[in-house]
């Protein structure tokens, strides 16, 4: 697992790559978290840029549900874009994306979470 | 070994509607569309064409599943409604006079898995010897308590078998009716309790009102361990993961998508899916498990395929 930022004008940008399994999702996490420490979730939309993942297990889909109430509560928004086709089956079997909105891109969700 | 279900339903039993009928007639008379039939057999070749939702259903009765174990004694996991049902049957098949031993397992003590037993007839014939086990230290004063005024008409002291409860310490072994027994705890409001039972080879594993908090891998290592290659995982797949993970938490029950990992970890042979959600009507089931079979082959990253059923009422399964 891998998560950097990548700087954005209108958006704090997350890049994830590889697996988000059991193995790695409390690095994810912790990374998750270390980057958000970082911005203030009200004032800019969150978007993890999810391309490069190939995979997440059930505690990977746990991390994000963490980050997602933690930037709500900080009256912040959330999206994660441009999914994987397998990754994004996932996302809709486990129902997460009734819970954080997935976006074809990263572009199309910092559009669609700024309004 | 076989294991027959006769509830299959969480937290509380649910009957089909008139509507829901009706949507079964439409769906397969659309399917039928025209067609003419020459005799009743034709008819059952059809409808065994139909999707299931359509031709069949999963039923409404809250948890009782049993083992057959290929002994005298019977072996019988949680008293649901479907304990009804299952003790029709027993009456049925082996007749009021012929004294019989059951063994039942307790998961843990809420009605919905208690509520089956004033309604199971053999309790009420001398001669037959009925064994409670379970971890629970209120086991006992539960049973009780359920048969007693103004919970129930019948008192507990009506009962005519012979009634014994056996208190069980999770993680130890005991050979029961030579069937090897485990009982595990598991989270759930008050605690709950999973079995795998083993004999000539074969494993069964009940783990049902079972939450899985995805924080911890010890925890996560011990239900791998305790599922080890398992015939038949019977698994509390009530919520979706996001529910589960989210507005569900701490409810008390688990997803499909925590099952299949955990069966594909433990290498388990087949994974049924148990404590349906009541809300839940038979076409949104099949949708569930035909997402469940599409997430396990996703996701199987070369290990063997792990069979996934939904269980319903009535469905016997040989391991």
């Amino acid at each position: 697992m891998q998560l950097t930022s990548r700087p954005h004008p209108g958006a704090t940008v997350l890049v994830a790559a590889e697996r988000i399994d059991q193995a790695s999702a409390g690095e994810f996490l912790a990374a998750l978290q270390a980057e958000l420490k970082q911005h203030d979730p009200a004032a800019a939309p969150v978007v993890i840029d999810f391309a490069g993942v190939d995979y997440i297990s059930s505690v990977g889909l746990r991390a994000l549900m963490v980050i997602a109430r933690e930037i709500k509560a900080g009256k912040g928004k959330i999206g994660i874009a441009a999914l994987q086709p397998l990754v994004r089956e996932v996302f809709g079997i486990a129902r997460f994306d009734l819970v954080i909105p997935c976006f074809d891109s990263v572009e199309d969700a910092i559009a669609k979470l700024s309004t | 070994m076989k294991v027959k279900f006769w509830g299959t339903r969480g937290s509380l039993p649910v009957a089909a509607t008139a509507a829901d009928i009706r949507s079964k007639i439409v769906a397969a008379l659309t399917a039928a569309n025209g067609r003419q039939f020459g005799s009743p057999e034709e008819i059952e070749s059809f409808a065994e064409q139909l999707p299931f939702a359509v031709a069949g259903g999963y039923g409404g009765h809250s948890s009782c599943v049993e083992l057959i174990a290929g002994g005298a004694e019977h072996f019988i996991c949680d008293l649901g409604s479907g304990a009804r049902p299952l003790g029709q049957n027993k009456i049925a098949t082996h007749g009021p006079q012929r004294p019989q031993t059951y063994h039942v397992f307790l998961s843990h003590l809420h009605w919905d898995h208690l509520m089956g037993l004033p309604f199971f007839v053999p309790i009420y014939l001398p001669g037959n010897r009925i064994v409670i086990h379970g971890c629970h230290a209120e086991m006992e004063a539960a049973v009780r308590l359920q048969m007693s005024e103004p919970c129930f008409p019948v008192a507990f002291s009506q009962i005519a078998a012979s009634v014994e409860f056996d208190r069980l310490e999770p993680g130890g072994t005991y050979e029961i009716a030579g069937v090897r027994v485990t009982p595990k705890l598991q989270l759930h409001h008050g605690d709950s309790y999973g079995y795998r039972f083993e004999k000539d080879g074969r494993s069964f594993v009940y783990s049902t009102d079972s939450e899985h908090k995805l924080n911890n891998p010890e925890t996560a290592a011990g239900f791998i361990d305790f599922f080890r290659a398992a015939d038949l995982v019977v698994f509390d797949a009530m919520y979706s993961l996001a529910d589960a993970v989210s507005v569900k938490a701490d409810w008390g029950h688990s997803s499909n998508i925590i099952g299949i990992e955990l069966c594909q970890e433990a290498g388990a042979r087949r994974l049924a899916l148990f404590h349906h959600e009541p809300v839940h009507d038979d076409a949104q089931l099949d949708r569930l498990l035909e997402e469940s079979r599409r997430f396990e082959e996703i996701t199987r990253d070369g290990r063997a395929p792990l069979e996934i059923i939904s269980a319903y009422d009535g469905l016997t399964i040989p391991l």
